[in-house]
């Protein structure tokens, strides 16, 4: 009997030794629209890589030429682009059984594997060969890393084999603060730690919300998240556990000195919401997934709670230097 | 299994949409680059 721990050994074996599965077959001769590539991308989760990273470079100290900036910004985005095809690339079968993933265009049968392998390492080199050469070595080292961590580390390590996945894997999607701040200053300091920490500790309580009403799909799929594995009272309690010292780095910028009253009122208004809203979770012994309106209610809230709190950011150093 | 045949029309606009799309995406890069120079040369 196969386990949740094991990864897919289909997946496996496509991924890792170009084997076509029955879609690709049924592709091999019928070449994939521009938008199938642009959807490999995942634009939806660039859009929070490309704001975080942006508000971290508008945030840093000091001007930043307009094209250098822009570059940068781009680069960011198509290093987060790259890393999706690549997650798309190994994950085909695996999306191929979760109802929210089976339209994308390798389970969709659009695209064969090998152009979305060959479309994520062209699109990844290039990002940081430009943002080495344009930038800064600190920013591309940066790239770099977020890439092969998302790839290496979570897709193909820890997401099949672990329900700490989301915890360690968070990382990947808290880089791109660190990059806009390396783009823009050529360093790493306190102010882009903390951003990195608030987007990684954000990450658990974000997927576990949507992992509790979207269960059925990842058990169908033999991914071992946390509701699959531990069960849903427990993945309850971790998002609210989860939040607190999310919440801490949330605020921490203000009390340390490095942001104003502005961003510091609005991180704790929306942080104290943010903990009501897990608490509502937390104390929910829903079980059907259709009627998990707390659930939903957190998944939301969370996107937005990022965009404010580094919007906010943006703002207030803007204040402070004005 | 049999596969079944290929529209040659689908596929000759799916490959003109294409390369209409890595042309604008070339002529973009070019512009990016001569920015990016100019950018670099201003700020020596």
């Amino acid at each position: 009997m196969k386990t949740l721990t094991q990864p897919s050994p289909a997946g496996e074996r496509g991924a890792l030794t170009g084997t076509m599965t029955s879609t690709s077959l049924m592709t091999a001769d019928m070449p994939a629209e521009w938008r199938d590539f642009l959807a490999l991308t995942k634009p939806r989760v660039m859009s929070l890589v490309v704001f975080t990273a942006l508000c971290a470079l508008l945030a840093a100290p000091g001007p930043v030429h307009p094209v250098i900036g822009f570059t940068a910004i781009l680069c960011t985005a198509l290093g987060a682009g790259a890393a999706g095809a690549l997650n798309m690339w190994y994950e085909a079968d695996i999306d191929a059984k979760m109802k929210r993933t089976a339209g994308r265009p390798l389970p969709g049968g659009r695209m064969d594997r090998q152009s979305a392998l060959h479309f994520g390492v062209g699109l990844g080199a290039f990002s940081v060969l430009l943002m080495g050469l344009a930038v800064n070595l600190l920013a591309a080292a940066i790239l770099l890393g977020s890439i092969l961590f998302y790839v290496l580390v979570y897709t193909m390590w820890l997401k099949p084999r672990t329900p700490q996945n989301i915890v360690i894997g968070g990382a990947a999607g808290a880089f791109p603060p660190l990059i806009g701040w390396a783009a823009a200053t050529g360093r790493v300091e306190l102010l882009p730690v903390l951003l990195f920490a608030l987007v990684f500790l954000w990450t658990p309580p974000h997927f576990w919300a949507l992992s509790l009403f979207v269960r059925p799909d990842y058990a169908a799929a033999g991914i071992p998240m946390l509701p699959v594995v531990a069960g849903e009272r427990v993945t309850r309690q971790h998002v609210l556990l989860y939040s607190l010292p999310m919440a801490a780095a949330a605020v921490a910028p203000w009390p340390l000195g490095l942001t104003g009253i502005f961003y510091g009122g609005l991180a704790t208004a929306a942080s104290g919401w943010f903990l009501f809203l897990a608490a509502q979770v937390a104390v929910s012994r829903e079980s059907d997934p259709a009627a998990m309106k707390p659930e939903r209610r957190l998944f939301a809230f969370s996107i937005f709670y990022l965009f404010l709190l580094f919007g906010a950011l943006v703002i207030d150093r803007w204040l402070f230097a004005a | 299994m049999s596969v079944p045949p290929v529209d040659e029309n689908e596929v000759r606009r799916r490959q003109r949409g294409r390369a209409i799309l890595m042309a604008v995406l070339l002529g973009g890069l070019v512009i990016l680059f001569y920015a990016i120079s100019i950018a670099k040369m201003v700020h020596k």
